[in-house]
């Protein structure tokens, strides 16, 4: 659609996946996944639950381990070496469906800790670009609450500042919007996407379709752990190929 | 058809402002019909205990008003009772400085440990009330126990002074490298206060004129009453849980040499009475030691408590970290936050603030335990009324009062605790304010 046209993407690539397999016990949940993320693109993930799409973007920050394959992020390859992965999880952001927020820390403490003891920002300043941050997602007049007083929507947003205050170059989104009301879900949705008219890489496992069609540039459909069709929004949901995707998309489509 | 439709049709043009609730009958009358007498068995039950607590009053109120206080045995007592129903409180006149203090702690420093009591509540305050006593207390906090230790036992100075330097530069060694590397700071931490130690007590000590800055040494055989079980009590309370930390995340470690020793350690306290850790510590322990290495009766046994409570406090704090909603973990791990800085900052916090109620139960038990130590000839508040005081001719057979007594000292600070505990919890809520 026009407005994810003007959105840059870079030739530098951001993530590189190639031939990733990865188990649990006997059971092989990812297959031969191959996947390259430039920098700048917004790439939507949609599948069946139990598609593996959330254990896919778990493994590019090593939430979960992969077995076989390589996967490169921003030129570090992720192994069991625990200072690449740490390098790769403070450069990654990620967003889950239950926010995740620390209950016991206020908003602006949940926003300032990783700034402070990761990056080893003096506290003032960290505290300065978390309110900048939280005005951006528009509640820092929130900032000291504690997470269990605010709506799931405003914690949803919270959690975004919270994330981008490490200054991420590459935002995961696990099902962002599953877990809100109706009525919130556009709040989360809308600061996902001024996000990503910024330029941020973004991987987002959603069944948000207007999302998709209006920020992605790529969308992805997994079913039984593989990737069975990616094209561009437009296409895919006009003219979808594979008869999974068509049944997929007839049933979320479809009410 | 249209008048079924507008039947159904409904637009709420003035919203209904909110309006105070209906005033219900209240009162005390109330109350009474509702809480004792709802039915006829309700009734029945309530005229019932009525009846109970009336006998037992009837009893005992005579005991209390009747009571002796100044007499010096037993027999005097009788004499002055003449046959009524009375208690023989001049036991506990005569005889408090050895329930408090022991027979043989020196009467004229019962100022000491007396006031080391009260310093305890100043130095515990700021941890206690974190939010609400400046920062700069906690200062105080961290040299009371050597402090206390000087007050208590007495002696040289520099032998506590020492003990707290070599705390002091562990704590800078660690706190300059936290930020770079916690096993590392914590590894500078360990050496730094070994080599203040080393310095200190071999060779300043022995050098700096001992006698000068001195109290007069009080032998560790010399100290029983009430204030052993304080000092084996909050020693041990406050060194198990620390440990007790340690050995839950070492329980769920990755590492299965860690793992598999704190499972074992854990498992086997566990699975032994107190008592034989006691008596371990009384007769066996010495075995462990290097030959000639005198270690006091008194460390032996609070060495043991502390390990038999820490199992315990592991295991509650266990139940703690896995209450925990396993996207804390992720969260922490996401934001590139490492192993030592996730527990500390993220998932301890909060553990903990769930393992609160267990806590205090093991603390409150273990408190109550430290009266175990009578059993290997420790004269402490129990060991003190078994022994010297129930033996003596002028007060064998003064059961009721000594044991109310001691009960009563025990309940005031166990109920403490408890109060104390649940106030934490409300603080801690962070929901629904």
């Amino acid at each position: 659609m026009a407005e994810a046209a003007h959105m840059e993407v870079s030739d530098e690539i951001a993530i590189e996946i190639r031939n990733m397999n990865k188990w649990y016990g006997t059971f092989h949940v990812l297959r031969d996944i191959d996947l390259t993320v430039n920098s700048g693109e917004r790439i939507v993930i949609c599948g069946p639950s139990g598609s593996g799409k959330s254990t896919l973007i778990r493994c590019i920050n090593r939430l979960e381990e992969h077995q076989a394959g390589t996967i490169i992020v921003d030129g570090t390859e992720l192994t069991s070496d625990l200072k690449n992965i740490d390098k790769i999880r403070s450069e990654v952001g990620m967003c889950f469906q239950h926010f995740n927020l620390f209950p016991h820390l206020t908003i602006l403490e949940n926003c300032t800790l990783a700034p402070i003891w990761v990056r080893k920002t003096p506290k003032k300043e960290a505290e300065e670009s978390a309110m900048h941050l939280l005005e951006k997602v528009k509640i820092p007049d929130q900032a000291l609450k504690y997470p269990g007083q605010l709506s799931g929507g405003q914690q949803q947003r919270v959690a975004i500042a919270r994330s981008l205050c490490m200054k991420p170059r590459i935002m995961l989104f696990d099902e962002p919007t599953s877990a809100l009301d109706p009525e919130m879900i556009k709040e989360v949705l809308d600061t996902m996407i001024e996000l990503a008219e910024e330029g941020m890489t973004m991987l987002c496992v959603t069944h948000e379709m207007g999302f998709a069609r209006q920020v992605a540039n790529r969308v992805i459909f997994m079913d039984a752990g593989q990737i069975v069709e990616q094209n561009e929004p437009e296409a895919f949901f006009n003219n979808p190929q594979s008869d999974r995707t068509k049944l997929f998309l007839s049933q979320i489509l479809g009410h | 058809m249209t008048d079924t439709r507008s039947n159904i049709a409904f637009v709420r043009k003035d919203p209904i402002p909110p309006s105070p609730p209906p005033a219900a009958e209240t009162g005390i009358i109330k109350w009474v019909r509702e809480n004792l007498f709802s039915s006829l068995a309700n009734g029945a039950l309530t005229i019932l205990a009525l009846f109970a607590i009336y006998s037992f009053l009837q009893f005992a109120m005579p005991w209390i008003w009747n009571g002796v206080w100044n007499t010096s045995s037993l027999s005097a007592c009788r004499d002055v009772l003449d046959g009524k129903t009375g208690a023989c409180f001049s036991v506990l006149s005569e005889r408090w400085n050895q329930l408090l203090f022991g027979f043989t702690y020196p009467s004229e420093f019962y100022w000491r440990p007396a006031l080391a009591f009260v310093l305890l509540f100043v130095a515990a305050a700021p941890v206690l009330f974190i939010a609400y006593v400046p920062r700069q207390a906690l200062l105080f906090t961290a040299i009371y126990p050597f402090l206390a230790y000087w007050l208590i036992w007495g002696g040289t100075i520099w032998t506590p002074v020492f003990a707290l330097l070599g705390f002091v530069a562990g704590y800078v060694a660690f706190d300059r490298l936290v930020k770079q590397s916690f096993f590392i700071a914590a590894i500078a931490a360990v050496v730094a206060a070994g080599l203040v130690w080393w310095i200190g007590g071999a060779l300043l000590t022995p050098a700096l004129s001992p006698e000068v800055p001195a109290l007069t040494a009080v032998a560790s055989r010399d100290l029983g009453g009430f204030m052993l079980n304080m000092i084996l009590g909050t020693v041990c309370v406050s060194l198990s849980l620390p440990l007790g930390i340690l050995l839950a995340l070492g329980r769920q470690s990755d590492m299965p040499i860690i793992k598999f020793i704190c499972v074992i350690f854990i498992e086997f306290i566990r699975g032994v009475p107190l008592i034989t850790l006691l008596f371990v510590a009384n007769v066996v322990l010495a075995y462990f030691f290097p030959p000639g290495a005198n270690i006091d009766l008194i460390l032996r046994v609070i060495i043991m408590i502390t390990l038999f409570s820490a199992a315990y406090i592991a295991e509650v704090i266990r139940g703690g970290l896995a209450a925990l909603p396993r996207g804390q973990y992720e969260a922490a791990d996401s934001l590139g936050l490492d192993y030592p800085q996730a527990m500390r900052l993220i998932i301890l916090p909060q553990a903990l603030k769930i393992s609160i109620p267990g806590i205090v139960n093991v603390a409150v038990g273990l408190f109550k335990d430290t009266t175990l130590v009578s059993v290997i000839s420790m004269f402490d508040l129990i060991g003190m009324i078994r022994g010297p005081i129930l033996a003596s001719t002028e007060w064998n057979g003064v059961y009721w009062e000594l044991m109310i007594f001691a009960a009563l000292l025990f309940f005031v600070i166990c109920y403490g605790i408890s109060q104390y505990s649940q106030w934490l919890e409300r603080q801690l809520q962070t929901d629904h304010h």
